[in-house]
């Protein structure tokens, strides 16, 4: 062999297929809310409602990313980030509320209608500051890492791993939901937020309004994209597949295992924070349903069908997963629980790595 | 390099039973060392005590003056006693050097490990372990496809990368082909000299290729020890041990 250096054979890329598929999505994606400007005779033409359930799709991909680096890297399988991401939805939703001001249908300049229908007098200390976006957007990153952060704490520091750790998760969530639809929480109860006016000075009802927060959603995917590439790429995500496979061994070589873990659950959470906070001026409501431990197991099995363990297949599989579940509904919505069931099952048993693993099989990997 | 390993009247009790039974040793530096002894002598439960697995109920357990009864796991492997299980465990998703990486001294914290960028120094000392264990031509290759005898090879590889002065290693040769079982004999020799070794095997084979002092342990205690050829006329092992 000859002196010339040898590198770290690059972790987990994408065959060309898959990276071809990315980018090639991606940039269909972006093409969209042009499309839908042209006139609706066109061949070219795309409708509202694709726009917005595209946009929808997109903070799933995030979602879906933040799950990827913590269970297919990591091997935490959190059933619960579905509360991160309300909690990211719910802070962006505070700040839409307080932007509606007196426009409201009680008029009050400050307090949202669902105060003053409950008899609040003055603004309740955990609404404080969310009149300014970037209070509002650092919220909706902190509140679900800080979250992560003691959860993940009291979790790994006592060696809590597998099955139990996804009991905990599944448990916080639900708890999450059930202290959200209590009116007295000062968050909207069973009926959240919604009927939002304005962001940063513009009118939601907008075309222009809804293309902005669709590129501002695509844009965050990509810069998530590259920001969960740059984790796992890194020796820390080497440590991580280490700890996936191994945990006891990394720890015997020195690592403080507790500390790597809750590292990446918390930047996860936080990606899942950003998700909720760009859905909810997209989608126009946020409700305590968010909560719901469904969404969180659905969310994970985005991430199975996908193909854990690449970033790619985790996008892979929100957008597929969804786009079934948006055909499906449309004409047999009861099924749809069952579809999901079944695909998980099959994933399960059929493709364990996912539809990432089924394009690289048929690429000759 | 400098460390003696000093175990003296060590004594451990599982519910009544003994373990180890006033055992003494003294293993010099740079030296390599072969333990033999029956199933139940208590060689593993040595290594625990040495590693602070276990607590010994009585008895001086010292390397280069530190007293290891009183330190956790990880203080004692940042001593420098690195310890090779029976079973290998490396990292099957990850390639031979990304496995030695990882076992690289480093800093281990998250953000350190986030931010490592790997020098040119630690890159040479990384391919001259993979030389070293026999597997240079195998860097890019993920462990999970290595042979049994090549995943015990990384293991001390990775042992080598935490700069131990004592190496104990536990069963390195079960399951390996004869000629595995010599070169990993030619790697501990060649290992030892720089830093303690202490080698716990079955195979007596293996054992004479050691060409090492052999320590003959049964019931938790000395038995024998000298160089292969005293231990094995040795009329009480044969007794024990050989002669079965």
């Amino acid at each position: 062999m000859s002196a010339t250096t040898i590198t770290p054979a690059p972790r987990i890329q994408g065959g060309t297929i898959l990276r071809g598929l990315l980018l090639a999505g991606l940039a269909i994606l972006a093409m969209l809310p042009v499309l839908n400007r042209l006139p609706p005779e066109s061949a070219l033409y795309v409708s509202d409602f694709v726009v917005a359930v595209s946009g929808k799709w997109i903070c799933y991909g995030i979602l879906a990313l933040a799950i990827d680096l913590a269970w297919g890297y990591a091997g935490i399988l959190s059933l619960g980030h579905g509360a991160f991401f309300a909690l990211g939805g719910y802070a962006m939703g505070m700040h839409l509320m307080r932007l509606i001001g007196p426009r409201g249908v009680y008029g009050h300049p400050v307090l949202p209608d669902f105060m003053v229908f409950l008899g609040y007098t003055e603004l309740p200390w955990p609404w404080w500051g969310f009149s300014s976006f970037p209070f509002a957007m650092l919220m909706a990153l902190l509140v679900p890492g800080l979250l992560a952060g003691i959860v993940g704490w009291l979790a790994f520091r006592s060696r809590i791993t597998g099955v139990y750790l996804s009991i905990i998760t599944q448990a916080m969530t639900y708890a999450l939901m059930l202290a959200f639809f209590r009116n007295d929480m000062g968050f909207g109860g069973n009926n959240g937020f919604t009927d939002f006016k304005e962001l940063l000075g513009v009118p939601l009802n907008t075309a222009g309004a809804r293309a902005a927060l669709f590129y501002a959603a695509l844009i965050s995917l990509g810069v998530s994209l590259l920001l969960c590439r740059f984790v796992t790429q890194s020796k820390l995500g080497r440590v991580l597949v280490a700890v996936r496979d191994a945990e006891s061994r990394v720890r015997f070589l020195g690592y403080n295992t507790t500390h790597i873990k809750l590292s990446v659950f918390v930047l996860s959470a936080m990606l899942a924070g950003l998700a909720g906070a760009l859905y909810v001026p997209l989608i126009g409501i946020i409700n305590p349903g968010e909560f719901s431990p469904g969404n969180s197991i659905e969310a994970v099995i985005w991430v199975a069908v996908g193909g854990r363990g690449t970033l790619v297949g985790a996008l892979l599989g929100a957008f597929s997963v969804n786009a079934l579940k948006t055909w499906l509904t449309s004409f047999a919505p009861d099924l749809w629980l069952f579809v999901l069931g079944g695909l998980f099952v099959a994933v399960t048993l059929f493709l364990p790595r996912g539809l990432v693993g089924l394009l690289r099989k048929g690429e000759g990997r | 390099m400098s460390g003696v390993l000093y175990l003296d009247g060590v004594s451990v009790v599982f519910d009544g039973f003994k373990a180890l039974n006033n055992l003494s040793m003294i293993i010099e530096p740079g030296e390599l060392r072969a333990i033999i002894g029956p199933n139940g002598a208590g060689k593993t439960t040595m290594m625990d005590i040495i590693t602070g697995k276990t607590r010994p109920t009585a008895g001086t357990v010292q390397f280069a003056d530190h007293d290891l009864t009183r330190l956790d796991e990880a203080a004692i492997a940042n001593l420098g006693i690195g310890r090779k299980f029976q079973k290998p465990t490396v990292f099957d998703a990850l390639t031979v050097f990304e496995n030695l990486e990882l076992a690289l001294k480093a800093p281990r914290d998250p953000w350190s490990c986030l931010r490592w960028v790997l020098g040119a120094d630690y890159q040479r000392r990384i391919e001259a372990t993979m030389a070293e264990i026999g597997l240079a031509d195998r860097a890019r290759d993920r462990a999970a496809i290595l042979s049994h005898g090549q995943r015990q090879w990384l293991e001390i590889g990775m042992l080598l990368m935490q700069e131990p002065q004592l190496l104990l290693v536990d069963e390195p040769v079960a399951g390996m082909t004869d000629q595995e079982t010599e070169h990993t004999a030619a790697l501990l020799r060649r290992i030892a000299g720089q830093r303690s070794v202490v080698v716990v095997e079955h195979d007596l084979e293996f054992v004479r290729a050691l060409g090492a002092k052999v320590t003959v342990m049964c019931e938790g205690t000395v038995l024998s020890e000298g160089s292969i050829d005293h231990v094995q006329n040795d009329q009480r092992v044969i007794e024990v041990y050989l002669g079965r």
